[in-house]
């Protein structure tokens, strides 16, 4: 078993005990809920006439179902306004504080904790969304949880877990000009599989992730589930101080900041940490990757061919001849030159200010090709002041694009903005899953943010690289 | 004080018949389809279960084992690898479970889904690729034949063999003692749970 790594350091701090039934009980620093996953949490607790132990450290907001056109109440959707109803009712009776879109801080849960500051090194942070891993970029134990979960961490503010093993993916080189955080996660899940993660948490590290920003680490760490990891988190280092220190948290409590660092550096993993396994890649090796198949795992460099599913392993080859039946291509193609109808950049993985800068840079004086829509849907509403602010929205709109509000939107079909028939989306979202975009027969091509601006505006699935980039003052 | 433990059921043994639903990597927006998670309830999910593969745009059916009228009383998923990954929603689970299954063998399950399937006292047992295979076929075979997961002994007996499976040793407690509902058995640590939260340097209020 792993020794002195962040995960074990971090899970001994916060275990309250062992349950009889052999699992670790664990203290909750931070528990986010939203309207898709908690309702049903609520009824169990009121059906129990239990309370809600730790309001205070519980935070609300509206993201799957939230309408991002037009907003107005009641939503157009009986269904949506009874689920934002419901929270409301929640969150108001139990005294827990809501992010709500009249708030300015809403947007997708994976985005607002990082922006106000409390997520944090060293928490143990939990929601009803997989994605919940994304935490893990700031050196918290994030992993998502189900409802049965919401409900005891709700009663009690603590969850039963079992510990895992820890794999080290080191990451080491630079990354090539125009190959982003996006591909190192794609490239990981396409060597290590959608299951080669299943007990397992990953800690990133290495050059490359030490390179990234917080947004990148963010956009590694909120993938760690498509490989079957529950968690991922990367060491707390001068990046992560830097992006802490502007937030609200401790721009309003920076004495904690002071107090708080010997804790966070003391979580990092020694440098004689024990690991249960240790993989390596290249990132310098790394071209843009696009997925051609249904399963996050099913990704090819930009210019390299399309598997035979012959030539994968026995217990994907099924899988991968149902995916190229319905994504349509051929083994030997590469992704380059895949139509595509929608453009979707968006979701936790890719919808925060630099990913909206560096797709801005491609669109900046282009237009979005012929028959393409093209959609933008910012992480949180300050990812969308700022970019309007800034007068990415402007560029964006310019080009065509409809700028949005803040919402999981297309990443999964939840709200009016789904894919229609066998529509093809380049997404910068996260899952490609048959049906994930709001249509069984739609095709999601998974690509990064730059990426997707790319193929918006050339209608194809594109090598960013090929196109020339305008600097935007 | 009440016994944190009472009222929840011990899942020592179940016994049904099967139904094989196959492939690897099935994820849970397959199981139940995000549009049918737009309510506050989990009532009523079953008849979603693996909706859009069960049913083409007009509502007809199209081939799968949930659709079979000889699999309509099944109660054990007989399932391949990866089963269940991807979102976490527990709506996945739910639906299978009022549907009808009692429980899952399968070659893997997705970590999330696992534990959502404990917390709602059903077990996720697992065996390699062979095993599965000749339980699939058998149950496609018989599918009125019986099947008898013993958790605590990992064994599934059918067809008058009697095969070795693997349960987590945690869940197998959980569900052989009746401890896998875990909010009042982690309520009834109060104390501990406030010693924790004040042994920690950030603030955790209170």
């Amino acid at each position: 078993m792993s020794e002195g790594t962040l995960y074990d350091k971090v899970w001994n701090r916060h275990k309250v005990t062992t349950l009889p039934n052999g699992q670790d009980q664990l203290f909750v620093g931070l528990h986010l809920i939203h309207e898709v996953t908690s309702p049903q949490a609520f009824g169990m607790l009121r059906e129990r006439d239990l309370e809600v132990a730790r309001s205070d450290l519980t935070h609300a907001t509206v993201d799957h179902i939230v309408p991002t056109a037009d907003q107005s109440r009641p939503y157009s959707d009986d269904a949506a306004e009874e689920m934002m109803s419901e929270l409301e009712e929640n969150v108001r009776d139990a005294g827990i504080e809501f992010n709500d879109p009249t708030t300015g801080n809403q947007g997708i849960v994976h985005v607002i904790g990082p922006e106000q500051g409390i997520t944090q090194p060293g928490k143990t942070i939990v929601c009803g969304d997989s994605h919940t891993s994304t935490h893990g970029a700031f050196g918290a134990l994030a992993f998502g949880i189900g409802t049965s979960q919401i409900r005891d961490v709700l009663a009690t503010q603590t969850v039963a877990m079992e510990k895992q093993q820890v794999r080290k993916i080191q990451v080491d080189g630079e990354l090539g000009e125009g190959v982003e955080a996006k591909d190192i996660v794609l490239e990981i899940i396409r060597r290590l599989g959608t299951e080669g993660g299943v007990g397992y948490v990953y800690e990133y590290a290495g050059e490359a992730i030490e390179d990234l920003g917080m947004e990148g680490r963010m956009s590694i760490c909120n993938m760690s589930i498509e490989g079957g990891a529950r968690a991922g988190y990367v060491n707390p280092d001068g990046t992560t101080y830097d992006w802490l220190r502007e937030t609200d948290y401790f721009q309003e409590h920076p004495e904690e900041f002071d107090e708080l660092m010997p804790y966070w550096e003391s979580i990092r993993s020694d440098d004689d940490a024990e690991y249960d396994d240790v993989v390596t890649i290249d990132a310098s090796e790394l071209d843009p990757v696009v997925t051609w198949g249904t399963t996050p795992g099913q990704g090819v460099g930009i210019h390299d061919p399309i598997p035979e599913p012959e030539a994968l392993a026995a217990d994907k080859q099924d899988t991968a001849r149902r995916a190229q039946k319905h994504m349509r291509v051929e083994p030997g193609e590469t992704m380059a030159g895949y139509d595509i109808d929608v453009a979707f950049l968006g979701s936790c993985t890719n919808a925060r200010l630099p990913d909206l800068r560096r797709a801005a840079r491609v669109v900046k004086g282009r237009e979005v090709a012929d028959d393409v829509r093209a959609f933008v849907v910012p992480g949180s509403q300050r990812v969308q002041r700022a970019a309007e602010a800034e007068g990415l929205a402007d560029i964006f709109r310019e080009a065509g694009f409809d700028w949005r509000n803040a919402g999981c939107s297309m990443c999964l079909g939840m709200n009016e903005d789904q894919l229609e028939g066998d529509e093809a989306c380049a997404s910068s979202s996260n899952r490609n899953f048959v049906g994930r975009q709001g249509s069984k027969d739609g095709r999601t091509v998974l690509m990064n943010p730059r990426m997707v601006a790319a193929a918006a505006v050339t209608g194809e699935v594109t090598d960013v690289r090929d196109l020339r980039e305008v600097t935007i003052a | 004080m009440s016994d944190p433990t009472e009222e929840i059921p011990e899942v020592d043994h179940v016994t049904g018949t099967g139904i094989p639903v196959r492939g690897n990597d099935i994820d849970t927006d397959q199981i139940i389809p995000a549009r049918f998670m737009k309510v506050v309830t989990f009532d009523g999910l079953g008849q979603f279960s693996f909706f859009d593969l069960r049913f083409d745009d007009d509502d007809n059916e199209k081939d799968h084992p949930m659709n079979e009228e000889r699999f309509g009383d099944a109660n054990v998923m007989v399932v391949n690898n990866n089963f269940g990954c991807g979102s976490s929603r527990e709506h996945a689970p739910q639906a299978l479970m009022r549907w009808g299954i009692d429980a899952l063998i399968g070659e893997g399950f997705a970590e999330i889904f696992a534990g959502n399937c404990l917390a709602l006292g059903i077990p996720t047992l697992t065996a390699d690729h062979e095993t599965i295979n000749d339980l699939q076929q058998w149950v496609d075979d018989n599918p009125d034949g019986e099947i008898e997961i013993d958790v605590a002994a990992e064994t599934v007996r059918y067809g008058g063999r009697e095969v070795g499976v693997t349960v987590d040793d945690a869940q197998r407690k959980a569900l052989v003692d009746g401890i896998w509902d875990t909010t009042a058995l982690m309520k009834a640590n109060e104390r501990s749970i406030a010693e924790t939260a004040a042994n920690l340097p950030y603030a955790t209020g209170n």
